[in-house]
């Protein structure tokens, strides 16, 4: 709940137009001032009354939490030795057993990174060349070993947390450039360039991301040499890159239209080049107008790859959904899984949203 | 000078790498694609479609045995992802428009409880939502056997909800065709009427008028045609129901899912439309002594449509190709037949090249219209 206070806390949500504070000593005028609204607020209170009761009775009062699936058959609330038995097997998938201190490493690097990034005081080209030089190669060696004395563990025995995070976080720094180049191309005064940019957004964005995964992880081997195969998490990569990089084009393509022209024209009367004042002028006061949709369109990504799970990658949502088939656990731990991927994703969107919110007010503040 | 400094003649050089490059790939990708096929030996082509299916779908929005062709299988496909979605997105509108409005509440309760509505929605994949309400009708229905009847004839159980279905003897066509020109008369009516109001003042009952300009052809094709209905009520066997008209939960989680996901996004869509609008507005409708209802039905909303209309375009476009989650849980929507047929004969760029077209053909169709709409209200730069 306290998610959602913080979120009720923030002004850019609540409406401009909100009641105005109800003079001291009548704060209840906003609940009961009129009949109807009397109603409602019964009316909502109810609802919620219901809905927590529903909640609490089965999370806590008639649930079972420690015991054997036995035990937790026996009862009709959560079953939560379901969630610690099968813990481990949630978070890192088939990772080997006495090697998961890695992936757990390797996720708290991570999001600690990530954590350190998100100043925008620490912004800058020292930040990037730490993310290329350091913290990623060093998440590389931990997942997948070979250096260092550490056995080496193939990306088919990835899963659950550390792989969602990967898939979307390498996806997303891999397509931001990718679709600053397509928002270029489209933008592009060169009409065959022009055409190649919009083709390849219309295309990608008119399909849904599942017939692209399904592109990658089936056609594509088709469209291979003889003897060169990729592996298939790379594959899924590759696709949640190329998909993502039409979305950002497309925000992207927002940024640079809300340039004045004249910023170009100045650029051109001091004789810079195209990529110049592109890189100079123009792209700098683009990007920092779309920071927040990109946050958002980042939020949306993370949970979209979700969707590896159908071309069979073993992501956060697939470990969750093969550990309630376990069958030790089957039929008796049906819900648990869900609500507790449920709220890892909440957490996790919720924070980023909360973060694009920060975001927003820090540019409205920022005279740049 | 070397051609090269040449503004335009490199522009013409740049424009030829990139469609070369291009091409180079499309080419090499075809030509391994081609000798791969043939050293599998898989035929090519679309000879396939006119093959016969020969497997079972549960849900058809049009009539299929499994006799019929693939082409036939992949046009229930379509049908069903189109059923899908104009319902979720039908549903999903009316259900968003309300949660956006209670978002803007002055009841800080009732505000606040749509406001975690939407952030529940929203932070959770669509994909975990699909699957959390199919396994929830899945286990908490009892099975088959023991299936509940709830009102005669009215079946429900975990392989969904079975009931009482209207069999068109005769006169179905006649009854359509009198409830549309119902709708027109009435509209028509209404227009009209409202229309005269303006210019003579004359205040007529309006509604009563349109509901007898809408019953009128009704009561004409019961008293014209010869209309016959039959019921075709289920029935509890041993192992199975039959007969009736089967709902089952395959489409109602998708439907489920899809219709909330959409009314999570039409309400924000819907209370920045309403923000946006400015504040004069609804000073200037108080003034007049309209009520808030009024003011929003009368002065906000058709002002908030033209900011809303946009992103809501985007949303029908997102559920409809989000309809495509229903592989995941087993309704079979476009992409799930498709990947039976693929699975079937083998034959997998030219399945996976169908249901691709048939999404990029309906989706590009719906963006022309919004980049048209787009560049027309679109700020004019000198």
């Amino acid at each position: 709940m306290t998610q959602i206070d913080t979120l009720i806390g923030d002004p850019s949500l609540t409406s401009q137009r909100e009641a105005p504070p109800a003079p001291k000593g009548r704060w209840l005028s906003a609940y009961f001032g009129t009949p109807g609204n009397a109603l409602i607020t019964i009316l909502c209170l109810g609802t919620i009354f219901a809905l927590a009761k529903l909640a609490i009775g089965w999370l806590f009062i008639d649930a079972t939490f420690v015991g054997t699936p036995a035990e937790c058959k026996a009862t009709i609330g959560a079953c939560w030795p379901f969630l610690s038995a099968k813990m481990r097997y949630i978070f890192f998938g088939f990772y080997p057993f006495e090697e998961q201190w890695r992936p757990l490493t390797a996720m708290l690097l991570f999001l600690g990174a990530c954590i350190v990034s998100m100043v925008p005081r620490v912004w800058g080209r020292g930040l990037l060349i730490a993310w290329i030089a350091v913290v990623l190669p060093v998440l590389y060696v931990l997942m997948a070993g070979g250096y260092f004395g550490l056995t080496v563990v193939p990306t088919t025995q990835w899963g659950g947390l550390p792989l969602s995070f990967m898939l979307s976080f390498i996806g997303l720094a891999c397509a931001l450039p990718l679709g600053i180049a397509l928002a270029l191309a489209r933008a592009s005064s060169l009409p065959a360039i022009r055409i190649l940019g919009v083709s390849f957004i219309e295309i990608v964005r008119g399909v849904p991301l599942i017939s692209i995964l399904f592109m990658a992880t089936v056609m594509l081997p088709l469209f291979m040499p003889n003897g060169i195969t990729i592996d298939k998490l790379i594959r899924a990569q590759v696709a949640i890159i190329l998909f993502a990089a039409a979305y950002i084009a497309e925000i992207v393509r927002g940024g640079l239209q809300a340039v004045p022209k004249g910023q170009v024209e100045a650029g051109h009367s001091l004789g810079l080049h195209y990529w110049q004042i592109m890189r100079k002028i123009v792209l700098p006061q683009a990007l920092k107008k779309v920071i927040p949709p990109l946050v958002s369109l980042f939020i949306g990504f993370f949970q979209d790859t979700t969707l590896v799970t159908i071309v069979g990658l073993l992501d956060f949502l697939d470990t969750v959904r093969t550990a309630m088939r376990d069958p030790e656990w089957q039929g008796i731990a049906v819900l648990e899984g869900y609500v507790f991927a449920a709220v890892v994703y909440f957490v996790f969107s919720a924070l980023m949203g909360a973060y694009s919110r920060f975001l927003e007010r820090y540019f409205r503040t920022t005279h740049d | 000078m070397p051609l090269f400094y040449d503004a335009r003649i490199r522009a013409y050089l740049y424009q030829v790498i990139a469609v070369g490059l291009v091409l180079l790939v499309a080419w090499v990708m075809f030509s391994t694609a081609s000798a791969n096929l043939a050293k599998q030996d898989i035929a090519t082509g679309f000879g396939f479609l006119a093959r016969q299916a020969g497997f079972v779908i549960t849900e058809t929005a049009i009539t299929y045995e499994p006799t019929d062709t693939i082409g036939r299988a992949i046009l229930v496909g379509i049908a069903n992802t189109v059923k899908v979605s104009l319902l979720a997105a039908i549903l999903g509108t009316i259900f968003g428009l309300l949660v956006g409005i209670g978002r803007l509440s002055h009841n800080p309760v009732l505000s606040r409880l749509m406001l975690a509505y939407v952030e529940a929605l929203r932070n959770v994949p669509l994909l975990l939502y699909l699957l959390l309400w199919y396994s929830l009708i899945i286990s908490t229905f009892p099975p088959v056997k023991q299936a509940i009847q709830m009102l005669p004839g009215v079946f429900l159980s975990n392989s969904g909800l079975v009931m009482p279905a209207l069999h068109w003897e005769s006169g179905f066509a006649a009854l359509v065709t009198a409830i549309l020109v119902g709708i027109v008369a009435a509209t028509f009516v209404a227009r009209m009427l409202g229309r005269q109001r303006v210019v003579s003042g004359k205040d007529r009952p309006v509604a009563l008028i349109a509901t007898v300009a809408f019953l009128l052809p009704l009561v004409a094709a019961l008293l014209l045609a010869n209309i016959s209905v039959t019921w075709d009520v289920p029935e509890l066997g041993r192992f199975r129901l039959s007969g009736g008209y089967h709902l089952r939960p395959e489409f109602v989680a998708l439907l489920l899912g899809l219709t909330l996901s959409v009314s999570a996004n039409v309400a924000e869509i819907v209370r920045a439309g309403i923000q946006a609008v400015s504040k004069g507005q609804w000073e200037a409708a108080t003034a007049l002594g309209l009520s808030r209802a009024r003011t929003l039905k009368l002065v906000i909303l058709p002002q908030a449509l033209r900011i809303i209309i946009p992103p809501l375009t985007n949303t029908y476009l997102t559920v409809f190709k989000n309809s495509s989650l229903a592989i995941a849980i087993g309704y079979p929507d476009l992409v799930m037949v498709s990947n039976t047929i693929m699975n079937q004969t083998g034959q997998a760029i030219e399945s996976i090249a169908i249901f691709m077209g048939v999404y990029l053909g309906l989706s590009i169709l719906i963006s022309l219209v919004m980049n048209w709409y787009n560049a027309k209200v679109a700020l004019r730069e000198r």
